[in-house]
This record gives structure tokens, C-alpha cells and sequence, in this order.
């Protein structure tokens, strides 16, 4: 139901900002995010970035991943 | 005539369509076969079988990233012609136009028609212009025909497809519709992609040349682009199709404009790309080959032919397999 | 260059070495039988070919987590009534365009002159009714939660630049509600839910304690790459494993805990609670978000009047017993042959990420 993608903030106006992803580019609204930078990963769904993305989150969700290995 | 549009009058038979077709569009076209505008071309004596093809252009906006609508009718029945194994002799070229097209944007097509149609080695031989009153077309239409000259020896069908033979694509998928589609720019999005629109006649008859039997089928992947093409060679081929996601190229622009609208890029339209059946063997010497030429940077061996009832798969990255079949009409941005 | 974020939750080595985890973890037991919430789930489990990796270890149904899926006719029926006036504009996600009505679609109907533009974005639509002042613009709002903010905020976005030819006919919905009344139901067997992603991006999971606590279902919230759906089904097998039934967040990278605060609270000023019925499931209670009395004059159906009926539909289509999950698609009669992606009968088949389109789609015979 609901596809969104990360992207990254290039740069922020007001309650908008420029994202990008593989080099596609577009205006999107951050009014939903109470604190975003310049440099920061947000998920895009139509339109809005609907969530910041830890990139140290992902990190240790990768970790988790590369550890199943070892238990089995 | 800069500023001047294209006028009612100028459909008319009389003089203005004299001047339209002689001065702007002849004389840009000039050969032997064309200029002597008589009501059919005389090609002379053609040796070999005939290749035959037609195909009517449509597409907004006429000039887009990468190409125009003229280059894009030139290249589309160039390509046409030599998937089927055809050195491409002649094409036609007929126009309707919507008053009040800009003439200097009808010049800039008509250029790179002829500029398309030197690159591929073909020649304009006869053509047609229609006006049609404004709000009836949109800006240019262009129709093509073509005709082309199988040589005796081998030719390409899906016929000679078999077990163990691979797939390869010239080039990444996508960019042509990915190009015009951020051309309109309805959707917003920025991207510097351009159209892969180009001939590929000569890279293709090169190959057949050097690998001879060892190409069995050819296919343009244009509207509905790789999945669609895929679908119709194993169709026509009654043979099972197993691509390898992960050795599908794919531009990375390409891929984030895909991204974010729920886009497959498996089947957006290509204009300068062939899928090309191969005996397996051959398959790695042919893409060496390819990848030397200018069109054919990016080629790969993107999947095989196995034995099984008829249809495409897909190893996916993963390494899961799922069925990719033909899509519903063509993609729309979607929020699911 | 890779896709940040993407590819490496596509990385073939460590997906093999999950399927390895499940297999080995699972051992001989009887497949475990899991719902999918999310139609997102669905179609990238189809698209990876996740099925022909798990088969056996896990059966994976899917749920009502697709707007296209759950919206009743009625609500289309209504959107073409409206989109019949003069001087309208319906726009819409491109999701919608194939989804029947009673009698007919917006493709349909835009075949027949109703002006329909397809958009990406909510914001978007307020753009048009900007750009075309002598026409009203209705944008279709439907999603879940984590579309529900998005079009909240195209309706601010109106108000504050006074855009008053802009509305909205929502037929938004949430999704706990909608699983408890799934996990409550005998018929529907559950064993585990693999939670939504970015649903829980906006609700945060703990939203799906009372889940885990009232009806002893193991809950997991996982991405929707094929990494993060092979280990949210993987923690959903230890937890059944170990006889436990709690909350696990794979997709800790987006959602938190609690959530995005702030477009909670823009979809409180913007929405009220309301009953609405689901397509194949029925009326289910305050699962519905409505626009709110203060903003009423951005609320198509009150702005024009018009009423969104539901009926339960009486056919032999079983997209209800699917969207429960109470069938695969397989089973419906109609699968395939009455009912495909060219020709759908039901709006399973219609919608890109209907359960019924991903199996016809991706299934391999």
C-alpha cells in the first residue's frame, strides 16, 4: 500500500527540499519531519518525506543480518 | 523561414505546398531516388529477399532529450528492418502536420531525419505532407516505411531458437521512455537522462556477418520494452526465457525515476537496443563485439533459453524465480 | 553506483544465508502461516520469487493492507458522479484508474471525456486547482496511515493559500483495527503478522502491542526489500519457535517505536474517526478517517453532496476471502479465467499490488 523510497535531502527551503535519488531529482515537502538537514536520508511517498532513516539503524540491521550465519 | 508556422494552404497543392515540400523538405533529403519527385520511387533491381516494414510516430514532446521525433522515425524502421537480418535500401517518409507547427521545429526534425538516415546508410526515397486543421493532430505525426534486403545466407527467426541458447541486451533498459517521460515533466522529476534512440543497422548486420548462424533471433525492444519483447520472442520461439535480474542494466537515473514512481524498468521503451537470441557458445564473442561499437557499450548476456513450456522468467536477485509476464496497459506513478 | 539504501537489502549472499537460517531454524514442522498486512509486502514478495524460496517452511497470505483492494465500488461510483460535472478535474494516484465500479472505471470514463489526471503526489493536485481557478479539482484520497499525512497536508497546503476550487473525496482508512478484527475472526487463521513498513513509519510499532498481547500473535514490522521481508519472516519463525507473541522491528531504520509524531498530529487536525466500509470485509468501526468539521470546505462529499454508498457484494468472486486471508487466489474459481489483469473481475486482480495481480503476475507454473 504504500512504496516510498530513500532518498536524499539536497537542500531545504522552508517546508520543502530538493531529493534525490540515482541522480532523479524532485521537490518534496518536509513538513511532516520536525528536524531534517541538508544530507539527511528520508523516505519519499508521494510526495512528502514521511520518515527520517538512521543510517546507523540500517547499519546494525545489516550487522543482525551478516550474524545469522554465525548462530546457524 | 524563422518564426513562420505551418498554414492550411500549406496541404493545399498549390504553390505553397510546392514550396513547403521543395524547399524545406526535398532539399534536405537530396538523392538520386527522391529528387525527381515523381509519384513513386524507382529503386532499381533489388537482389535477395524483401524485407517490408511500416510504423506511424507519435510523441510528445516532438523534441526530447536525446532525440526528436524524426530521429526516433528513422531509427525505429532502420532497426525494424535489420533485427529481421535486412540492410535497409529505402524509406518513405510521409507528414502530418497540425497548422501552425512551427517550420523551424519541422526543420530541425527533418534534419535529423537526414542526419539519422546518412548514419544508418539508407536513403529518403519518397514521401508525403498533410496539414490538418489545428486541434487535429499533435504538432507532427510521422509515418515510415521501409524496405530492406535480406542477403542470401542467414537469417534470423524465431524458429531457429533452441535450448541452451542465451539472451543478450545491447544496452541498459529504460532510457528512451525514462527520457521522454521527464521531457514532459508532469511527474516533476529532474534527471539527466537521455533517449537511447539510434540506428543500429549497422552494428547488427556487422554481427550477423561475423556470427553468421549463430544469432537466431532478433528482436527491438520498443514499446513495452525488454518484458514485452521477451514475452513475444518466447511466444513466437515456443521456448522457456530464464533472465538473471541481477545482470539487467539498467542506468542508475533510470533506476531512481523507477524507484520512485513503482516503475519496472523491464518494460519501459527502448529506441537504440536489441535482444539478440544467441547459439550459448557464441554468446560471450558476440558481446566483446558488441561492446566495441558505440551503441553496443553495455551490452550483456542477460539470460538463457531453457527447456520448458513457453514463457519468461526471472532469476531473481535474491535468487528466487518468479514469472514475469506481460504488463496491463502501460505503467502509471503509484502510491502502492 | 549502487542505490543507497536499496541494493544492500538486495545483497544475494546474506538473502541466501537468511533462507539457509529459516530452513534449518524450521526444520520439519508444518508450514507457519503468515499475513502479509501490507499489499507493498505482497508485490515485492511476488517480485523477488520470495514464495519459491520459503515454500514449505512458511505459507504467506496475504491481507488488506491494498487501498485499491478494499475500496468498495461505491466510492468509485461516487468519483465518476463527480467527475461528470462540468468544469471538473478528478485527480488521482494512478493506482486507481482500472479499479471498477458498479458499471465502470475512471479509465472508462475517461475514455468518454471525464478529465482525469494521474499525479504523483497529493500536493500536486493543489497545484492544478492553482493553475486552473475556473475549475474544481477533486483529488481521490485513498491509502492508509502513511498516505493519510500526505493528503492532509495538500488539504493545509489549500487552506492556507485559500485554493478553494481544491477537494478531497477520501476514502482514507488505518490498519490496526483492521488486523485485530482479522485476528479475532476463527475462521482466519493467523500465526504471525508481518507488520507494514511505512505504516508503522507514521504509527510507530508499538501500535501492534494490543495485537501481540490480546490475541498472542507474533508481530514483526519489517522493510519491504527482499532482505528485510526474508528476516521479519525469520523472527517470526523464532518467535513461534520459542512459544513467544511479541513486537519486533526489523525496519528500525524508518520506524520508531512511536512513530512520526508530527504527521500523527496533522492527520488528527485534519481527519476524524470514522465507520467505513471495506471492500469484501465489511463496515469496520472507526477505521475511517473522514475530513474533519473545520475543514468541511475541502471535503468533496460534503462539498458536492454526494454519498458513498456500500453493499456487500453477493458474486462468486472471493477477493473478501482473500483479503482475509482465508483463500489464496489460487482457490478463487474465477482466478485466471474469468478474472486477469486485462479482464479483472475483482478488485484483487485490478490493483498493481492486489494479491490476486501479484500471484497471476510474478506465479510461476
Amino acid at each position: 500500500m504504500c512504496l516510498g523510497v530513500p532518498v536524499r535531502v539536497m537542500s531545504i527551503s522552508g517546508t520543502s527540499a530538493t531529493a534525490e535519488v540515482g541522480g532523479a531529482r524532485r521537490e518534496i515537502s518536509v513538513m511532516l519531519l520536525e528536524d531534517v538537514r541538508e544530507g539527511d536520508w528520508v523516505i519519499l511517498h508521494a510526495g512528502f518525506a514521511i520518515s527520517k532513516l538512521s543510517p546507523e539503524e540500517a547499519e546494525k540491521t545489516l550487522q543482525y543480518l551478516r550474524e545469522i550465519r554465525d548462530a546457524t | 523561414m524563422p518564426g513562420d508556422k505551418i498554414l492550411l494552404s500549406h496541404g493545399e497543392g498549390g504553390k505553397r505546398t510546392r514550396e513547403l515540400i521543395r524547399k524545406v523538405i526535398a532539399k534536405r533529403f537530396e538523392n538520386p531516388v527522391l529528387s525527381p519527385l515523381f509519384d513513386s520511387a524507382l529503386l532499381g533491381r533489388l537482389d535477395g529477399e524483401i524485407a517490408f516494414t511500416t510504423d506511424g510516430y507519435v510523441i510528445t514532446p516532438a523534441i526530447f532529450p536525446g532525440g526528436d521525433i524524426g530521429r526516433l522515425a528513422v531509427c525505429g524502421t532502420l532497426n525494424d528492418l535489420s533485427v529481421c537480418g535486412a540492410r535497409p535500401v529505402a524509406i518513405s517518409c510521409s507528414l502530418i502536420l497540425e497548422e501552425g507547427f512551427p517550420v523551424e521545429t519541422l526543420e530541425t526534425i527533418l534534419d535529423s531525419m537526414e542526419a539519422a538516415a546518412k548514419e544508418g546508410n539508407v536513403t529518403i526515397a519518397c514521401g508525403d505532407t498533410k496539414v490538418v486543421e489545428k486541434g487535429n493532430a499533435d504538432g507532427i505525426f510521422i509515418t515510415t516505411s521501409g524496405i530492406g534486403i535480406v542477403n542470401d545466407g542467414w537469417r534470423p527467426a524465431p524458429e531457429n531458437v533452441r535450448p541452451g541458447d542465451r539472451v543478450i541486451l545491447t544496452g541498459t533498459m529504460g532510457d528512451h521512455q525514462a527520457a521522454v517521460l521527464i521531457a514532459r515533466n508532469r511527474l516533476e522529476i529532474a534527471a539527466k537522462v537521455l533517449s537511447d534512440v539510434a540506428p543500429l543497422s549497422s552494428m547488427l548486420l556487422d554481427i550477423l556477418s561475423s556470427f553468421g548462424g549463430s544469432v537466431r533471433f532478433m528482436r527491438d525492444p520498443t514499446r513495452g520494452g525488454v518484458g514485452v519483447s521477451l514475452n513475444e520472442m518466447a511466444e513466437s520461439s515456443r521456448v522457456r526465457i530464464v533472465l538473471d535480474e541481477s545482470r539487467l542494466p539498467v542506468a542508475d537515473e533510470v533506476r531512481g525515476i523507477c524507484e520512485i514512481l513503482g516503475f519496472d524498468p523491464i518494460y519501459l521503451a527502448n529506441e537504440g537496443k536489441a535482444l539478440l537470441i544467441v547459439d550459448g557458445s557464441a554468446a560471450e564473442p558476440i558481446v566483446d563485439s558488441l561492446r566495441k561499437t558505440q551503441y553496443g557499450l553495455n551490452a550483456a548476456v542477460i539470460g538463457e533459453v531453457v527447456k520448458g513450456s513457453p514463457g519468461v522468467f526471472m532469476k531473481t536477485v535474491i535468487g528466487g524465480l518468479r514469472a514475469v509476464d506481460y504488463p496491463v496497459g502501460e505503467q502509471l506513478p503509484r502510491i502502492c | 553506483m549502487r542505490l543507497k539504501y536499496i541494493d544492500e537489502f538486495r545483497d544475494p549472499e546474506l538473502a541466501r544465508r537468511v533462507v539457509d537460517a529459516i530452513r534449518t531454524s524450521w526444520g520439519e514442522r508444518p508450514p507457519m502461516r503468515l499475513m502479509e498486512v501490507c499489499g507493498t509486502h505482497t508485490v515485492s514478495i511476488a517480485r523477488a520469487g520470495i514464495r519459491s524460496l520459503l515454500d514449505g517452511a512458511v505459507t504467506m497470505v496475504s491481507g488488506p493492507g491494498c487501498p485499491v483492494c478494499v475500496t468498495p465500488d461505491g466510492y468509485i461510483d461516487a468519483a465518476i458522479t463527480l467527475g461528470k460535472r462540468p468544469d471538473t478535474i478528478l485527480a488521482t494516484f494512478g493506482d486507481m484508474l482500472r479499479v471498477p465500479g458498479r458499471h465502470s472505471s475512471l479509465e472508462k470514463e475517461r475514455s468518454g471525456g471525464v478529465n482525469v489526471r494521474i499525479l504523483y503526489s497529493p500536493l500536486d493536485a493543489v497545484e492544478t486547482a492553482a493553475g486552473n481557478p475556473g475549475k474544481e479539482v477533486i483529488f481521490l484520497g485513498v491509502g492508509f496511515e502513511t498516505t493519510a499525512p500526505s493528503i492532509a497536508g495538500a488539504i493545509l497546503s489549500a487552506a492556507v493559500r485559500d485554493i478553494g476550487n481544491f477537494s478531497v473525496l477520501s476514502s482514507v482508512r488505518t490498519i490496526p483495527r483492521a488486523m485485530e478484527a482479522l485476528a479475532s475472526d476463527p475462521e482466519v487463521r493467523i500465526e504471525g503478522f508481518l507488520c507494514p513498513a511505512h505504516v508503522s513509519a507514521i504509527i510507530g510499532s508499538d501500535a501492534y502491542l494490543p495485537l501481540a498481547e490480546k490475541f498472542g500473535v507474533p508481530c514483526v514490522v519489517a522493510g519491504f526489500e527482499p532482505l528485510d521481508i526474508l528476516y521479519g519472516i525469520y523472527l517470526l519463525l523464532r518467535q513461534k519457535i520459542r512459544g513467544a507473541a511479541v513486537v519486533e522491528n526489523e525496519y528500525s531504520r524508518v520506524a520508531t517505536p512511536s512513530g512520526n509524531r508530527k504527521a500523527r498530529e496533522i492527520i488528527a487536525t485534519v481527519f476524524r474517526e470514522s465507520d467505513i466500509g471495506w471492500r469484501g470485509i465489511g463496515v469496520l468501526p472507526g477505521t475511517g478517517l473522514a475530513i474533519a468539521d473545520a475543514y468541511s470546505e475541502f471535503d468533496a462529499q460534503k462539498k458536492f453532496g454526494v454519498e458513498i454508498p456500500f453493499t456487500e457484494d453477493k458474486t462468486a468472486c472471493r477477493c473478501g476471502d482473500v483479503l482475509k486471508g482465508k483463500i489464496t487466489p489460487r482457490e478463487c474459481p474465477l482466478f485466471g479465467n474469468a478474472c486477469t489483469p486485462a479482464e479483472p473481475y475483482g478488485p484483487c486482480m485490478v490493483s498493481s499490488e492486489g494479491t490476486c495481480a501479484a500471484y497471476y503476475k510474478y506465479g510461476v507454473q
